[in-house]
């Protein structure tokens, strides 16, 4: 009989990363079969063409879910992000087009800038202001929306006023892979790195499993909490400098209502929303796996407005099965414990 | 001396002079603004919110959130269209939608205090789901041949007075919520889930059951909506409503009401509607685009709850001071 | 002898409660010095200010003789102070060794996080210890024992010069507590300065030099454990003699109120009989985690039982209800004040009437400032020092707070009250209060059940006494059989 036990207690479903890993798991095995059931049906779905533009719409919502996921896992949220992504698209696109010289590189820090200092308002008023994280990112998402639009106007910058090698960025390839790709795969692929091996990582997932702890075990909470609400301003900002140069088009509302689907794709990804675990790239995951649903509901056939229908079940689902293994590993943790 | 002192300086009294104030200023500095043709446009404005609003206290009260309204209400309206065209009659429509309306609402609660998810994640989750089978119900179309004697009355005016029709529902309502709220053991029990569920627990109360009920209360009355919204813009649409639920929570939170909960009163919330409708009234008539006033309403949430942290932090410094000023003396 | 660690006429106020006023004393390397006081009496709050967490009003930490200003527990853990605290705080969702090593995990040459020394360490540190726990396992889970275990890891881990332990026993088993006691002496005679914190007077002269008694937020004294007898301890830390404490008045016992039978609850309680009758005051005694207070709120019904029975004045109780124990007429006073009694933002007369309120309402309604009439009779009658009855409860002291919570149940008008330690952490004078009220209440007919961790609290009050041992009855006493001796016997299951 202890034989048994031993084990089934080796079980890496068991230990913490194993845990991890099947959470992860699971959204892969989800994006396989739909991606298979896809296929079969109609096989062009797998063509270079499909794939890159599957990939191509994943890289802007996958760059804000890396920085929304680690906000989450410290226990907080970040609503103003679809508004950053607004206001970072509309100051690069109008910077570019009055000056049209200006390197990519350029807009890429500008963008990032501005977000960078959204982000650390929101950071200061819920670390300071000791204002809960979502009233304040409530409020800084109407106003950062509300200046986009008093600074915008009513007006856009179009596509033909834009230089060309801003809107080429969009579409160019370094050995076959798209920049927006690259982009995307490196902020997913380095924020997974830094939360995964790094202290200050470390320090955020207990940051978000116990508040009271992390202060009693004298971690740099204020800094930490600054610098992940930094990183997903950030984040937000570079994501609208893609925006903008994939679409070529930018007026005041652009991001609008973002911030909920990249909610969606944190929670989908496996992070759970009173923070302390899920992973960076299981979020990135969850951003592919919302993108291909539309892709796969397009390709199909299938009445385009069921998409959010469904985007809306599969959050419902993830956190009933989180909820479900939840429980389910506390009491075999229990029943371990007792035997030991 | 110190009640009436702790009374004034409460933020709901502070929302409310606010708003007055705004009101008498708009209505002397700001032409059209006191006609009684713009007070009706006001007011139907701010229906759909503060009547979304008063069950949004009572969860928020309770510390939980229903971001699923506005969404809710756009399923509703949806489904009203699709009933209209389905040859049902008007006078089963509307009853018909408000229990649907309750429905969604019953399943939020059953997912929060049936399973014990938390509220914020169901929500958004159900936020996305209830839209999204608004779109499957309608597509991007639209329902607009409403009987014009129901489109009429939602429209309309008290003997084609300045007084709206629907201002009688959201008077009546914004009654029957207040009082609970305020003045019944029922109100009490959400204060006390609110401030510790666990406490409350122990008294005799049923947390969870009382949550269940708010959920489908929230639900019936954005089912209620959606069929007023529909109504007054003689249009059926799948997106109707979209983003109420930030507007809602944001009234909610500006009129005091605490996002932890156990904190907040019903008269600081109708305030803070109407203090944001007026505002945004006012400067729409001054030819200012409504989205700015964004910065407005974002700046004042935030603010809402800022304030009296700064307040009472500073006061904790003062005394913190004096004790080391009476020690060292 | 130098002094590590000085406390130098320290006090800290919250609100309207001064928990600490005036203390001084100084830890020395080499030496563990105990902290003893009854709960409340400020012990937890000069923890905290060693630990960085509060920061004193007035007076001020020394470490080695320079004055310190904590802003946080980042400043006391760089000042080598490492707290083990009385709750453990570990991250769930990390694994033990991640919580043992977090802030100073040992890195690769990248700065990355280096697993496998990281877990070594664990290990090492827990064959230290002589215990197994698995380092990569996440903290969620562990037993209560275990998480002390891993805190203690914790404090071992970081070299601290000054080490401080409030109540690290309390959840240990007998070969742990000789282990951890090893342990330390071996970190004291190594130069390290312990603050040791308990309620066990043995444990106190096994490990300790020396001793500070607090009392009331305030310092009695500090003299050499050996210069102490246990006696002398209780009696600076009670402040006055035992027996006037107890004011136990004559009740005629009257018919059976409460007949709990075989009540069990998997890895709880198991088949727990006992019956209560009015003017009867029948004590629950037995060691922390034997199962007294669950078994109590499994018959009040906040709690959930598998099976058994509980018949109320005769009728078969619903079970898993509150609501339908508290309209037959039974009041449970929980252990937890702060988290279970009151609801601490609501004002002292909302709570006091929180379970009533129904009652109160005319037509539905609460008007007319009913509520503020009821509780200002009541909180009256039990003298209840407070400013305004629209106060938050929160502002009051834990002894005031706890006639608040007896006062809302005792407007109900029950049969029965189950009191879950009805005196802790309050001061001396109160608790006389609270125990001559238990006794006023049993004589003209209440029924009450008293669960208790003092057993002379205990051994004054109650008729009879239930003891329980790993959630099952151990033994039924009466008054006069019930000893100190006979009842730890019980409750220890073994001979004394």
């Amino acid at each position: 009989m202890t034989a048994a036990l031993v084990t089934k207690s080796k079980r890496p479903a068991l230990s913490a990363g194993g845990l991890m890993k099947t959470r992860e798991l699971g959204i892969i095995l989800a994006l396989a079969i739909l991606v298979i059931f896809t296929a079969v049906n109609h096989p062009r779905f797998l063509s270079g063409q499909s794939i890159r533009d599957i990939l191509l719409n994943t890289a802007i919502l996958a760059v804000m879910a890396a920085g929304q996921a680690v906000v989450v896992i410290t226990r907080n949220i970040d609503l103003s992000v679809g508004s950053v992504l607004g206001l970072s698209a509309f100051t690069v696109a109008t910077m570019m087009s009055t000056n049209p010289d200006l390197p990519m590189i350029a807009a890429l820090l500008v963008g990032l800038a501005v977000g960078a200092v959204a982000g650390l308002i929101n950071g200061v008023l819920v670390r300071y202001g000791r204002v809960p994280a979502l009233v304040v990112t409530l409020g800084t998402l109407y106003m950062f929306r509300g200046i986009t639009y008093s600074w915008a106007g009513g007006q856009q910058v179009n596509a033909d006023e834009l230089p060309r090698h801003f809107l080429r960025f969009a579409n160019a390839s370094v050995l076959g892979v798209p920049w927006l790709v690259l982009i995307a795969v490196v902020v997913v692929g380095g924020v997974s790195v830094l939360m995964r091996n790094y202290r200050v990582g470390r320090e955020l997932y207990a940051m978000g499993s116990s508040p009271q702890a992390a202060e009693l075990a004298g971690i740099r909470v204020a800094r930490n909490l600054l610098g992940a609400f930094l990183l997903s301003g950030a984040l937000a900002g570079l994501a609208g400098v893609l925006f903008a140069a994939r679409f070529g088009t930018v007026d005041a509302s652009a991001g609008n209502g973002y911030e909920l689907t990249v909610v969606a794709a944190v929670v989908v990804g496996g992070v759970a929303v009173f923070g302390g675990s899920g992973t960076v790239w299981g979020a990135g995951l969850g951003a592919l796996l919302l993108t291909v649903i539309g892709s796969a509901l397009a390709v199909l056939d299938i009445n385009q407005f069921w998409q959010q229908a469904i985007v809306g079940a599969l959050i419902l689902f993830a956190i009933c099965a989180d909820r479900l293994v939840a429980v389910r590993i506390a009491r075999s943790l229990r029943k371990r414990d007792s035997h030991v | 001396m110190s009640e009436v002192r702790r009374r004034l300086a409460s933020w709901d009294s502070i929302i409310i002079a606010l708003t007055v104030l705004v009101l008498v200023v708009a209505s002397v500095g700001v032409p059209n603004f006191g006609t009684s043709r713009n007070f009706t446009f006001l007011v139907l404005d701010l229906m759909p919110i503060v009547l979304v609003a008063l069950p949004m206290t009572f969860i928020i009260v309770t510390g939980e959130i229903d971001l699923s309204v506005a969404s809710t209400l756009g399923l509703t309206s949806s489904l009203m269209g699709w009933f209209w065209n389905n040859g049902l009659s008007i006078e089963t429509i509307i009853p018909l939608c408000v229990l649907v309306g309750a429905m969604l609402g019953a399943f939020n609660g059953f997912l929060v205090t049936g399973l014990g998810l938390p509220s914020l994640a169901v929500t958004i989750g159900t936020l996305a789901l209830y839209r999204g089978l608004a779109f499957v119900v309608l597509g991007d179309g639209a329902v607009a041949d409403f009987p014009w004697n129901y489109t009429g009355w939602v429209t309309g005016t008290i003997g084609g007075g300045a007084v709206p029709n629907v201002l009688i529902l959201i008077v009546a309502l914004a009654l029957i919520f207040g009082v609970v709220l305020h003045a019944t053991p029922f109100g009490r029990s959400l204060y006390a889930i609110g401030a510790n569920a666990q406490a409350a627990h122990f008294s005799g109360i049923r947390v969870a059951r009382t949550k269940f009920w708010l959920y489908v209360a929230s639900g019936a009355i954005a089912g209620l909506v959606g069929v007023l919204w529909t109504l007054r813009y003689s249009s059926a649409r799948a997106d109707n409503g979209s983003g109420l639920e930030l507007a809602v929570v944001a009234a909610v939170l500006l009129g005091g009401v605490s996002i932890f909960g156990g904190r907040g009163t019903l008269p600081g919330v109708l305030a803070g509607v109407v203090l944001l409708a007026a505002l945004q009234n006012a400067l729409r008539l001054q030819d200012v685009s409504g989205q700015a006033l964004n910065i407005v309403t974002g700046a004042l949430l935030v603010l809402s709850v800022l304030l009296p942290n700064v307040a009472s932090s500073i006061r904790a410094t003062w005394h913190r001071r004096r004790l080391r000023q009476a020690a060292a003396s | 002898m130098d002094a590590l660690l000085e406390v130098r006429d320290v006090t800290k106020s919250f609100g309207a409660v001064a928990a600490v006023q005036g203390v001084s004393f100084a830890l020395h390397a080499g030496e563990a010095h105990a902290l003893v006081g009854e709960n409340g009496a400020g012990k937890s709050t000069i923890v905290k200010m060693l630990a960085g967490v509060h920061r004193p009003d007035t007076g001020t930490l020394a470490v080695d003789g320079a004055e310190v200003d904590f802003a946080g527990p980042a400043d006391a853990k760089a000042a080598g102070i490492a707290v083990i605290y009385q709750e453990p705080t570990l991250f769930p969702d990390l694994s033990v060794a991640e919580n043992i090593a977090m802030g100073n995990q040992p890195l690769t040459r990248l700065r990355q996080i280096d697993r496998r020394a990281m877990n070594a360490n664990a290990e090492r540190l827990f064959t230290r210890l002589g215990v197994r726990i698995d380092p990569a396992r996440p903290a969620r889970g562990l037993s209560i024992a275990d998480q002390q275990l891993v805190e203690i890891a914790k404090a071992l881990s970081s070299e601290a010069r000054v080490l401080v332990m409030d109540e690290p026993t309390a959840a240990l088993s007998g070969v742990e507590v000789d282990r951890l006691f090893a342990v330390t002496r071996a970190l004291r005679d190594e130069g390290a300065a312990i603050m040791f914190i308990s309620h066990r007077f043995e444990e106190i002269t096994a490990l300790c030099q020396r001793v500070t008694i607090m009392r009331d937020g305030r310092h009695v004294c500090t003299e050499p454990v050996a210069d102490l007898t246990v006696d002398d301890m209780i009696r600076r830390m009670v402040g006055r003699d035992l027996s006037a404490l107890y004011p136990k008045q004559e009740a005629t016992i009257g018919e059976t109120v409460l007949e709990v039978e075989g009540l069990s609850r998997e890895g709880v309680f198991r088949d727990v009989s006992f019956t209560v009758r009015a003017g009867e005051i029948v004590a629950l005694a037995g060691l922390v985690g034997a199962g007294r207070s669950e078994v109590m709120q499994a018959v009040f019904g906040v709690d959930r039982y598998d099976s058994g029975s509980v018949r109320f004045l005769g009728r078969k109780l619903k079970p898993g209800s509150p609501r339908a124990a508290m309209a037959a007429g039974m009041g449970l006073v929980p252990e937890d004040r702060r988290q279970q009694g009151l609801v601490m933002e609501l004002s002292i007369e909302r709570n006091v009437t929180l379970p009533r309120s129904r009652a109160l309402a005319k037509l539905g309604l609460l008007f007319g400032g009913v509520e503020r009439r009821e509780a200002a009779s009541w909180t009256q009658q039990l003298q209840t020092r407070l400013g305004r009855l629209s106060d938050p409860v929160g502002t009051l002291s834990g002894g005031n707070q706890q006639k608040v919570v007896l006062a809302k149940w005792l407007a109900t008008g029950p049969r029965l009250l189950i009191v879950d330690e009805p005196t802790r952490g309050i001061d001396v004078g109160t608790k006389a209060e609270v125990h001559r009220l238990l006794s006023t209440l049993a004589a003209r007919g209440l029924a009450v059940v008293m669960v208790s961790s003092e057993l002379p609290e205990v051994l004054g009050m109650a008729d009879r006494i239930v003891v329980l041992r790993e959630g099952h009855v151990a033994a039924q006493l009466t008054r006069a059989e019930a000893t100190e001796e006979s009842v730890m016997y019980a409750a220890m299951g073994q001979p004394s």
